[in-house]
């Protein structure tokens, strides 16, 4: 019978600090801690006293990968505190900058972090360019970074902390030739992401168990920006409703704060908008996957590499399409008259759903704060999975191997450290290291 | 350094939100080919899971420096590194990570649990603060074409010698 702990310290190639420590006697697996490890750096508390115009590009800075989601939902909390209404055109460019992230994000994830898991080597750049279709990962992989870089930077003038969105409106307007690019680089690489979208669901890789799922759906095109929150169980809940139908669990070890829904763990993320939203896919990206698409709904964790690549192709068909649809114009930022209100914004990040919401002064300075996070939410589920994989492992795979499948597990559900760390708001039970709810 | 030799790179991320790394990921779209030539990455979490912490030509470092374990491994980098580069505004100036270093009074007693719990500096440092820094590439995050730029000066430097 196996007896021992095993400790990565430094989960590789995800975003952030991460560790995780696993203690195994008899063969079971007693204890699991997945350890958010990156340092505080306490954003809701260096909201208060902000003006209103800072705080998107403040929330901004919790997240380098996540930026623009974060500018997102900071502004439509705003938004809604004060009762803006964006204009039709704002709500366009919104949508094409989530569509920029979506390409660009998803894209470094699939292709930098769990692709070389799949060909078995090391590191993306370490894929043998001799070898044919290595050679074509290899390209695809930097050509659709880069077709969402670009598309992030023409819509938003940064993919990484933007700097047009703002609370109201644009500050600047993509020209015409910068429109013509964007479509023609988004077609040039849509035949890569139906390469990539075969790699993973060709993929071995698989773990499946049951688990609840949640995600803000839109009511008409599968989208980021608007809807209810749907759950797995069928339940449904407005924007408005902030963190009320979800448990707040501190786990002392960590420097982030968990999740739980109906008192179990549950999933945000790619998989868990296919899994409620499939149907609304844009109609080309449906008539491309065809039977793919009945894959989902699923609880196989692993074929979140796979919706997130079914993302990509329906952010290049819905972009195209707003692309050629719209011209857009020079267009004032509505004006913002301040008043003492709470304000909630919701929107699906890259890895799941992200909450905002800002209390706002008479003064018209934030009084508090607070976010949560998707990794925050998907907390619970990798502990209890990582243990599940290890029980399924032993008692006959070596230590290696184990750390291995690990961290490629965790990687499937493409967490975020430092989106994570800040949002701790609790104080600790010093007496007691069990976990404490709140 | 001989024209053929890979020039050894490490990648460094502290108390930041790592815009930078993705940055140098987005930069790497147009230059792949030529940096998989000439450089080694020896130590890129962010890229590869096999790191090797022994010596760096160039080693950059993004984020601040947040406590003491933070304190001890820049000076570790520094040590076994022949150029320093400081990348982003965390690494630079210290901000905005190190934010509570300028929190009111109420603002660090609310956080004062936090500080206490995970043992953190009571101030949160640039790198230059801790060590010697050869060249500092601001911006939150970084500029593509400055980063670019620095990099292909360093290489030029590297390989002349």
């Amino acid at each position: 019978m196996h007896k021992f702990d095993l400790s990565l310290d430094h989960i590789t190639k995800v975003e952030g600090n991460a560790s995780l420590h696993i203690s195994v006697e008899d063969d079971k697996v007693k204890n699991v801690k997945f350890i958010i490890g990156e340092n505080k750096r306490f954003f809701t508390e260096a909201m208060k006293g902000k003006t209103i115009s800072a705080i998107p590009q403040h929330l901004s800075r919790i997240c380098g990968t996540c930026s623009n989601a974060h500018l997102l939902c900071a502004i439509e909390a705003c938004e809604n505190a004060l009762k803006i209404q964006p204009s039709k055109q704002t709500e366009i460019l919104r949508s094409l900058t989530m569509h920029g992230l979506i390409i660009r994000d998803h894209a470094l994830h699939l292709y930098l972090f769990c692709i070389p898991d799949i060909f078995n080597v090391d590191a993306f750049l370490d894929l043998d360019e001799n070898d044919p279709i290595q050679h074509q990962i290899l390209h695809d992989g930097f050509d659709i970074k880069s077709a969402g870089n670009y598309l992030a930077t023409l819509i938003a003038g940064r993919s990484v902390h933007a700097i047009y969105p703002v609370v109201g409106g644009y500050l600047h307007f993509p020209d015409q030739a910068g429109v013509d690019e964007a479509i023609e680089k988004l077609n040039f690489i849509r035949p890569a992401v139906l390469r990539l979208i075969e790699i993973f669901k060709n993929c071995s890789f698989h773990f499946d168990r049951k688990t609840h799922y949640m995600a803000l759906v839109p009511d008409k095109t599968f989208g980021y920006m608007n809807g209810s929150i749907i759950t797995s169980q069928g339940e449904k809940y407005g924007e408005d409703q902030f963190r009320s139908h979800l448990e707040h669990v501190v786990l002392p070890y960590s420097q982030a704060s968990a999740y739980t829904y109906d008192k179990e763990g549950y999933m945000v993320g790619s998989l868990a908008r296919l899994n409620l939203a499939k149907d609304k896919l844009h109609k080309k990206t449906k008539k491309s996957l065809d039977k793919i698409l009945d894959l989902f709904p699923s609880t196989d964790i692993f074929y979140n590499n796979l919706a997130q690549a079914i993302e990509i192709l329906h952010s290049i068909d819905e972009s195209i399409d707003l692309l050629k649809e719209n011209t857009f114009k020079q267009e004032p930022i509505k004006k913002v008259e301040i008043k003492e209100s709470v304000g909630i914004g919701v929107i699906e990040a890259p890895r799941g759903t992200l909450y905002h919401k800002v209390v706002i002064g008479a003064d018209g300075k934030i009084k508090e704060g607070e976010v949560i996070v998707p990794t925050g939410q998907n907390q619970i589920n990798i502990e209890r999975d990582v243990g599940i994989l290890v029980e399924r492992l032993l008692p006959d795979t070596s230590k290696d191997k184990i750390a291995f499948e690990i961290e490629k597990l965790i990687r499937a559900y493409d967490p975020c450290m430092s989106c994570a760390s800040h949002f701790l708001k609790v104080k600790w039970n010093k007496k007691t290291n069990k976990k404490i709810k709140n | 350094m001989k024209n053929q030799e890979k020039i050894k790179i490490g990648w460094f991320s502290f108390s930041c939100c790592e815009d930078n790394t993705i940055v140098m990921t987005e930069v790497m779209n147009d230059h792949w080919q030529e940096w998989k030539k000439i450089f080694d990455f020896r130590h890129v979490r962010v890229l590869k899971s096999k790191n090797i912490m022994d010596e760096f030509d160039i080693a950059f470092i993004e984020g601040a420096i947040a406590s003491p374990e933070h304190e001890t491994q820049v000076t570790e980098i520094r040590k076994i590194s022949k150029k320093l580069v400081a990348v982003g505004a965390c690494a630079v100036v210290g901000l905005p990570a190190g934010q509570r270093n300028d929190f009111t009074e109420d603002q660090r007693a609310s956080i004062e649990f936090l500080v206490e719990r995970f043992g953190v500096l009571p101030k949160v440092k640039k790198v230059s603060e801790v060590v010697r820094v050869d060249v500092e590439i601001p911006g939150c995050p970084m500029d593509p074409k400055n980063f670019l730029d620095k990099v292909n000066a360093l290489v030029a430097e590297l390989q002349s010698k």
